[in-house]
């Protein structure tokens, strides 16, 4: 048994809470145009390639991608999506043992990609890390059939759900897919008093206008279990240098995004503590 | 001590006195006063020769105490500066004496000048030069030093800290708070009565270290009088009747303390200040001189005090002794000790909270007012390092982690759960561990009962690389330390390893033994008779600080570069002696020309090689093998004083010195860049986050240190959120039950991520918060970096 991931993360700070290894796993359903984890989105392994980092060596001349990504003697090229078998990834997160204890609800969290997509996957890395006493997350965009989100809701402690934007027609444009079977897996989960928190990547000419999030914010609020809180992530273009290192293009139609000024963000945070919601900036 | 602070936040800042008395001290130029060199050689043409060594030197105390220039500033609460005036230093030709030329580079160098006038330097030239010449402390050492030890002192295999500035690294406890000098000299009329000439073939000396102590004290408690002459002086000619009365308090707190044991919190302040230029004055010990736990001592004062604005008072009165320390730089050095250290002040090393004596929590009130005091202030000096035991509440942390992320670099954090077991390791009692703490950077001592003298740094990536070239210094051609074999011709790693301990353990002893001749020089020609006061047992033993007379007496090692040179290791061991890539002579041919033209193997070593901080076993055993030969290889030797030689593993500024003096490493670390510093990983080693870089540190076992450093890098947006500070002080906790004993926290700006982006190499655990996450500057695009940079900007204070 073994498990395609792109990367862990130790010390991640920003993923859940206290300290946590974040494992990130490979493949996505949707293709967010802003994703700055381009790499996850394909199930296959992908080579990246940093060009500022070669030095024109030579050494992966003639050499598949997985043996030049052994080879390069700068890390200019790498395998995004290597296998890990459980113990070489349970070894890894034991390392951190102390630390997560240390930090106040602190464990591992499994984003992406979709961590839902492999959830066969999924659920087994859940339940060996349960079996160790880890506290447990899911980053994810809950694009699955509801009896995945019912069997990986009952192998976490907490859900990280992303919510792009409450117009299914907008929400298919730029992620690939409708939004109804997302809304429709939040509010199940809410019905379940499942506890969770909601991340919005927050995005100028996407999803920041006031109309979205005044819907956003009375869905969340209509919920029978609100969110525990809300995570409004400022748009950056950082999924632009891993598409280049993909040798794919970033934002191919050239939709016009931003990030947030400081008085849009103002502005969400009060709009959604109108609903009775505490939002915050940042993960 | 249950407490909780009714102000955990900043409340107001500084008030007016304060701020005016902040920015003189910052604005005012740094000089040098030949006032003290001129009392002293005046004092000693009349006087040496006339009295043994300890009476002299008393004598010359008390004539610079009784002549030199008194200064009360406007404004000032607490009074007493080193010089004729705050940041005015003086010299101390007794030990070292600056040249003409010294002077002059000193006068005129871009960086960190200090101004002297060339009237001065002439009457230095005239009256103090000559007197001195062949009499100091330094051309004592120096023209006694083996042709063996010079070599290697000027390779930069070793430094010396003794050779023109005092030990130092002294910090007090309480004593000072319920004894008064005139008290001392009761302890010392009855010891002197005590005396037994007849049975004790010591007695005589003891006679004369008692009488210099006894002198010590009049000097110190004239030098207070002057101040209250002065005020009452100036009282009279004072027509504002505010100040009037200040100067009046002054004047009667000047004429109290240090005669006699403080009444209140305004003497106690002024007693410590008194104590503490008495101190320095005497001479000029490195890292000045440290109050210790002064926020356990001061509490019993503020507590005595009644008023709604009882905590101003306090905070007023403690700002205005934090603007004292920011007046004092550093006696300036002469020769190479001015490379291997940029530092400009000296070091005051203040440590709040941490563990009372009998090991309960040692935090209060007083601990928070100083954290603020410390923010508002932001000044180079003093330092101050939090003192976090497992007893100590979160919320102190968490209170002392907000300063933190002002990216000031302080506080330091430091864990009295593990240097008290250091301390007592070293054979202390646990009450005497427990008031112990750290006097300068992160060594220890037990505050107000130990003499622990730093002798000087040790270069270990510089011994590596003697060995590899069997012998020889690449950087000068010449012959140093012992032939060890040519390492081409070695089969195993072990040979390799072997042969560098070899040649470790030769210059150890080489250090070792110089450090016992420049021990006994500092006995025999400049003992500390007035700092001997505040050092249990030195009035009870009859004996110097610098002769023994102290309850603990150690002599501390610092060994650097350890990341650096288990980085080596790794690259070696694995690439040559497991893997075959490379033989050791392609691997030394492309270090002897700087990687000129093997930038592919320079890279490949960079990252295809298991480095130190990254909780990899492979480098972590490496690391924790050599710092284990370097305790053993250093620890144990007795020194003069009755005492131990130990390690610790402080590097200060030195890895920057040290590494230019080093050639190209098989790390891949170019020619004469810096090694790493204190225990911390090398410069873009670690590259899985500061989690594993704790876990690496944890593997070695400190407790058998005198301290380790280490330094983590942060950017100031990563510690934005109040939910950060929580992550920052489990990291914290996490690292101290690994057995961590200092850490601290470079909230990095925007110079070093410009530099960032020209060296990537480098800086490749630069850890950057984005947006809703956290990444690797490296892997950023320069776009992002540049918006990064940007932004940084923003977030600074």
């Amino acid at each position: 048994m073994s498990f395609r991931l792109f990367d862990i993360k130790r010390f991640a700070i920003n993923d859940g809470p206290g300290i946590r290894t974040t494992i990130f796993m490979k493949g996505c359903p949707l293709h967010c145009v802003w994703c700055h984890n381009p790499e996850g989105i394909s199930s296959q392994p992908q080579m990246m390639f940093t060009r500022k980092k070669c030095i024109g060596c030579k050494s992966c001349m003639g050499l598949t991608d997985e043996e030049a990504a052994e080879v390069c003697p700068t890390l200019a090229r790498q395998m995004a999506g290597k296998q890990w078998t459980m113990d070489q990834l349970m070894d890894i997160i034991e390392k951190e043992r102390k630390v997560m204890e240390d930090s106040h609800h602190g464990g591992v969290t499994i984003c992406g990609g979709e961590p839902l997509l492999h959830h066969a996957d999924t659920l087994e890395i859940l339940r060996e890390l349960g079996k160790r006493g880890f506290h447990r997350c899911i980053d994810t965009s809950l694009y699955a059939q509801q009896h995945v989100v019912d069997a990986v809701a009952a192998e976490c402690e907490l859900l990280l759900i992303d919510i792009k934007h409450m117009n299914s027609d907008i929400h298919l444009k730029h992620t690939g897919v409708p939004n109804a079977s997302i809304l429709a897996n939040i509010r199940h989960l809410a019905e379940a008093h499942k506890p969770f928190w909601i991340r919005i990547p927050l995005i100028e000419g996407i999803n920041a206008d006031e109309n979205n999030i005044e819907q956003t914010a009375s869905f969340l609020a209509s919920l029978p279990t609100p969110p525990q809180q809300v995570n409004l992530l400022p748009y950056h273009d950082t999924g632009k240098g891993k598409h280049d290192r993909l040798g794919t293009v970033y934002n191919p139609a050239n939709i016009a995004m931003a990030t947030p000024s400081e008085s849009t963000l103002q502005r969400c945070v009060s709009q959604f503590a109108m609903h009775g919601i505490k939002a915050i900036t940042g993960g | 001590m249950n407490f909780s602070p009714t102000h955990p936040e900043n409340d107001g800042g500084m008030n007016d006195r304060i701020r005016r008395l902040r920015q003189q001290s910052i604005d005012t130029p740094t000089t040098l006063t030949i006032e003290r060199a001129l009392i002293e050689t005046e004092f000693y043409k009349r006087e040496e020769g006339r009295w043994p060594i300890a009476v002299l030197r008393a004598k010359n105390f008390y004539e610079i105490c009784k002549k030199k220039t008194i200064y009360i500033g406007d404004d000032e609460l607490i009074v007493g500066e080193r010089g004729p005036m705050p940041k005015a230093v003086p010299t101390f030709p007794e030990l070292t004496c600056h040249s003409v030329e010294d002077l002059h580079v000193l006068n005129t160098r871009e960086l960190q000048p200090y101004f002297i006038s060339q009237a001065d330097i002439d009457t230095y030239e005239r009256e103090v030069i000559p007197f001195w010449k062949g009499k100091t402390q330094r051309e004592r050492i120096f023209s006694h030093v083996s042709r063996e030890w010079d070599e290697a002192y000027h390779a930069g295999v070793f430094t010396e800290f003794m050779e023109q500035r005092a030990a130092g690294h002294t910090a007090m406890d309480g004593k000072m708070y319920h004894r008064g000098l005139l008290d001392c000299k009761q302890m010392i009329a009855e010891e002197l009565a005590r005396l037994d000439f007849i049975n004790d073939p010591e007695a005589t000396d003891r006679q004369q270290e008692l009488t210099a102590m006894d002198i010590s004290c009049d000097a110190a408690i004239l030098f207070a009088q002057r101040h209250a002459e002065l005020a009452e002086q100036m009282m009279n000619e004072c027509t504002d009747t505010k100040r009037k009365a200040e100067l009046q308090k002054i004047a009667e707190v000047c004429r109290w303390v240090p005669a006699h044991a403080p009444r209140d919190l305004w003497e106690a302040i002024q007693m410590y200040w008194f104590v503490h230029l008495g101190t320095v004055t005497e001479l000029n010990g490195w890292d000045s001189m440290n109050p210790g736990h002064i926020d356990q001592h001061l509490w019993p004062f503020y507590q005595q005090m009644k008023g709604d604005d009882k905590r101003e008072v306090a905070k007023e009165l403690l700002s205005c002794l934090w603007i004292k320390f920011n007046n004092q730089p550093a006696p300036p050095k002469v020769g190479v000790t001015a490379l291997e250290s940029g530092t400009y002040n000296d070091f005051t090393n203040i440590n709040i909270a941490g563990v009372t004596r009998d090991g309960e929590d040692g935090s209060n009130e007083l601990s928070y007012i100083m954290l603020e005091i410390q923010e508002e202030l932001h000044q180079l000096q003093p330092g101050l390092s939090i003192h976090i035991s497992k007893k100590t509440p979160d919320e102190f942390l968490i209170a002392g982690c907000k300063v933190i992320r002002q990216g000031f670099g302080y506080p330091s954090v430091f864990n009295p759960d593990v240097y008290t077991k250091e301390l007592m390791r070293q054979g202390k009692s646990q009450a005497d561990a427990n008031e112990g703490g750290c006097s300068g950077c992160i060594e220890v001592g037990a505050f107000g009962k130990e003499a622990y003298l730093l002798t000087g740094y040790l270069n270990t990536p510089k011994i590596l690389e003697i060995t590899l070239n069997n012998g020889i210094d690449p950087n000068t051609g010449k012959a140093m330390g012992l032939k060890t074999g040519d390492p081409r011709q070695f089969t195993s790693f072990e040979q390799l390893y072997e042969a560098w301990h070899k040649q470790m353990t030769h210059f150890v002893n080489m250090k070792l033994a110089v450090n016992n001749y420049i021990e006994r020089m500092f006995s025999l020609y400049a003992p500390a008779t007035f700092l001997s006061l505040f050092i249990d047992d030195c009035i009870r033993n009859g004996k110097d600080y610098y002769s023994g007379g102290a309850r603990y007496n150690t002599t501390y090692i610092q060994c650097t570069g350890l990341g650096t040179l288990t980085d080596c290791f790794t690259a070696l061991k694995k690439h040559v002696y497991e893997d075959h890539r490379y033989s050791l002579d392609e691997v030394m041919a492309a270090m002897a020309k700087n990687f000129d033209g093997e930038e592919k193997m320079r890279q490949y070593i960079r990252n295809h090689t298991p480095f130190f901080g990254n909780d990899d076993d492979y480098a972590d055993d490496i690391a924790v093998r050599i710092y284990n030969d370097l305790v053993t290889a250093i620890e144990g030797h007795p020194n003069t004083r009755g005492g131990k030689t130990q390690l610790n593993m402080l590097s200060t500024t030195c890895h920057n010195y040290f590494g230019s003096v080093c050639l190209a490493t098989p790390n891949g670390r170019l020619a004469h860049f810096a090694i790493s510093d204190g225990t911390s990983p090398s410069h873009g080693s670690d590259c899985q986050g500061p989690t594993s870089v704790i876990k690496s540190l944890g593997k070695l076992d400190q407790t058998r240190s005198g301290g380790t450093l280490l330094n983590v890098r942060f950017v100031p947006g990563l510690m934005k959120r109040d939910e950060d500070l929580k992550k920052l002080a489990s990291l914290i906790r996490t690292y101290f039950s690994l057995g961590g004993h200092h850490i601290q926290f470079n909230i990095v700006d925007t110079d070093t991520l410009l530099d960032a982006q020209q060296h990537p190499d480098n800086y490749r655990d630069l850890l950057v918060r984005v947006a809703g996450y956290s990444d690797y500057f490296n892997d950023m695009t320069t776009q992002l970096q540049n918006e990064i940079i940007a932004r940084t900007e923003n977030n600074e204070f």
